[in-house]
């Protein structure tokens, strides 16, 4: 569910997902994508528990957040739509797809339509380059993706 | 007797309907109470043909494809389950030319067998390299690996035999074995393809390298945009630790090597060595200064060999079939097979192993067919995003780690990106600088700064501001991004300008628009 939870719960359940795995060797990284699947993003509330508990500053525990394009810091629409924009899908009309993928959903990459539909975000490369363009939608690969499956899959996502 | 059908679950297959194909096979299996099963094998790499179905028949494997989901019912009527003949037919799977052509010795596995059957791993020759290893003394594995003449396949091309002895060498109580599985650049997955398709090849390889290095742990970093490869990753490691491959005793030699898969978090820069052991540290993926190297410094200050997914998987048919087999394929320095990956705007994109030495015509226009549009080649990217563009002046340049140099250009994971005749290379050069821009870790001054100028100067060109000032710029822009960056990101993005600035000099100098409009 990628909802605003309470503070206080953020912190017992930041807690407990640190303990579980703080034992890793360079541990904070799988922590985040964990504290991600948790709340769909990575609350604030969270990063001083981290710090604290892995012995860090908050300052680095930030720094490493935002370093990565994978942490967010608010939850994304119901369903994530990525659209690849690497060479190889450049190459097999990506740019002209993107264009019509965002004026069907009425929004630009890094947005989430009104509705709190889907959020579109660009990624570069999912290693689909000989079946190019290429797009992903909520951990689902799709191929040779031209006008008529963008739509079904924007409608899919509308849904 | 129960016959059995493939239908592959990788990545390219799934985004082409797999899934879907698999459940109307079963479908159809159930409503004619027949006797067959279905194997979820890798991919062979003949993406144009995904979904690519194969029956095991008497004649062998036969192959279907693509199949969608709504073929599936003709193929029973037809009798496909006998081999027989229908539209899709494609004859048998290894007389296909495509995959008669290769000399598959990494990818030996991927797309015959069920990825996650130790059982099957085994009969196709598997396991057969560790079983030697664990034979061995540490000094005389790490000998066979540089005799072999294997080069890292990431694509700096360092022999992987001088690696690992500087890690055998090292002293240290503690040493790592780090996989780098952060395949970023465009037109690159062959990483994926074994991860998927033959993970335990991979496992094999690491647990060598371990044997041959004293290195204990392993992990493999790959990349949060692989779901399917994280998964059948982390499967395969548990099932490998299971049966006794992992473990304190690796096959009851008594010495001890296991792993973990970990996963990126979106930043392209991780795939540069340095940077991906930091961010494995938990750290940002800020690229380190050299030395110290890895070998002496690596993962947590350790002695640690960092290799990419291919070199290692390359590692356990050295050591089964020895250097020399290994070493006579090739050219020059360059020994041995390399994956190549066609891709883009291609008729006939995938995978393709084989050795050195094959032209970059040979390639695009007779493997890989030309373009799929139909339009004329225009210019190829070899290498991933940090790779040179070229013309078709340039096909005569054998696939050879110095002969990619010898002509401004490199190899680098061996992925070769194909565009038609509306490229605009321009807006190609532009990108390459762009894609920098968004993705440097911002340590050095050459790359972070240097990338954004690059964008803002490659605008310029574009509106016919001073273009010729311009080009001068962008070249002594990209002479100091060569020189004065710490890693490849800002020191090879010069590669994709460049080439485009010298090869396609017309795309540089726009209709003069804006004077004919004052």
């Amino acid at each position: 569910m990628n909802v605003h939870v309470l503070g206080s719960d953020v912190e017992t359940r930041t807690l407990a997902i640190v303990g579980d795995l703080k034992g890793l060797e360079g541990p904070l990284l799988p922590i985040l994508h964990e504290i991600q699947a948790e709340f769909g993003y990575v609350p604030q509330e969270s990063l001083p528990v981290i710090a604290r508990e892995l012995n860090l500053s908050r300052a680095e525990v930030h720094g490493v957040v935002t370093f990565y394009h994978d942490y967010r810091d608010h939850p994304t629409g119901r369903h994530v739509l990525k659209l690849c924009r690497a060479e190889a899908c450049q190459s097999m009309g990506g740019d002209a797809l993107a264009e019509r993928v965002k004026a069907l959903l009425g929004i630009d990459f890094h947005q989430t339509t009104l509705d709190g539909a889907v959020t579109l975000e660009p990624v570069y490369c999912l290693g689909l380059c000989s079946c190019a363009p290429a797009a992903m939608l909520d951990g689902e690969v799709h191929g040779r993706v031209d006008a008529e499956l963008a739509r079904e899959l924007v409608a899919e996502a509308r849904r | 007797m129960t016959i059995t059908i493939f239908v592959p679950r990788d990545a390219a297959a799934l985004a082409l309907g797999a899934d879907r194909v698999a459940t109307a096979i079963a479908r159809e299996i159930e409503t004619r109470g027949l006797d067959a099963r279905i194997v979820r094998n890798g991919s062979r790499g003949m993406h144009w043909l995904e979904p690519l179905v194969e029956v095991r028949t008497e004649k062998g494997r036969i192959a279907y494809g693509p199949v969608k989901p709504s073929d599936v019912p003709s193929l029973f009527e037809a009798g496909f389950l006998q081999g027989a003949d229908h539209p899709l037919c494609r004859g048998r799977t290894k007389e296909i030319p495509f995959l008669a052509r290769q000399t598959r010795l990494t990818f030996a596995r991927c797309g015959v067998t069920d990825p996650l059957s130790l059982e099957e791993y085994r009969h196709y020759q598997g396991m057969k390299g560790l079983e030697k290893a664990v034979t061995l003394q540490p000094a005389d594995i790490v000998q066979q690996v540089t005799d072999s003449g294997l080069r890292g396949r990431g694509g700096a091309g360092f022999p992987t035999g001088i690696k690992w002895k500087t890690v055998l060498e090292a002293p240290g109580a503690q040493k790592y074995i780090v996989c780098n599985a952060d395949e970023g650049d465009s037109g690159t997955f062959a990483d994926r393809m074994i991860m998927e398709g033959d993970p335990f090849v991979l496992i094999e390889g690491m647990a060598i390298a371990g044997l041959a290095t004293g290195a204990t742990k392993g992990f493999i970093y790959t990349r949060s945009e692989y779901p399917h490869a994280i998964e059948t990753m982390t499967a395969a490691v548990e099932i490998a630790r299971k049966a006794g491959i992992l473990g304190p005793s690796v096959l009851g030699s008594g010495k001890a090597f296991d792993m973990e898969v970990r996963v990126g978090a979106g930043a392209y820069v991780c795939g540069e060595e340095t940077a991906l052991l930091n961010s494995l540290e938990g750290k940002r993926g800020i690229v380190r200064a050299k030395p110290p190297l890895p070998a002496l410094q690596g993962f947590l200050g350790r002695p640690t060999v960092v290799n990419n997914v291919i070199s290692l998987a390359s590692v356990p048919v050295i050591m089964d079939r020895g250097a020399a087999f290994y070493r006579d394929f090739g050219m020059g320095r360059s020994r041995g097979t390399i994956p190549i990956q066609i891709a883009g705007n291609i008729r006939y994109g995938g995978l393709f192993e084989t050795a050195f030495g094959l032209t970059l015509g040979e390639i695009v226009d007779d493997i890989g067919g030309g373009t799929a549009s139909g339009r004329p080649v225009r210019a190829v990217q070899v290498g991933g995003p940090l790779g040179a563009y070229f013309p078709r002046a340039l096909f005569d340049t054998p696939f050879d780690y110095e002969a990619f140099a010898a002509r401004d250009g490199l190899i680098g994971h061996a992925g070769i990106t194909v565009f038609d005749d509306t490229v605009d290379m321009l807006k190609q050069a532009r990108f390459a600088m762009e894609f920098c821009a968004v993705e440097s870790c911002g340590k050095c001054t050459p790359c972070r700064i240097g990338s954004t100028r690059g964008v803002e100067t490659a605008d310029k060109i574009a509106q016919g501001i001073e273009p010729q000032k311009n080009r001068e710029l962008l070249a002594d822009l990209c002479n100091t991004m060569k020189f004065g960056s710490l890693c490849a990101l800002g020191g090879f993005t010069p590669y994709p300008v460049l080439s485009a600035m010298n090869h396609f000099p017309e795309d540089f100098s726009p209709a003069p628009i804006a004077e004919a409009a004052e």
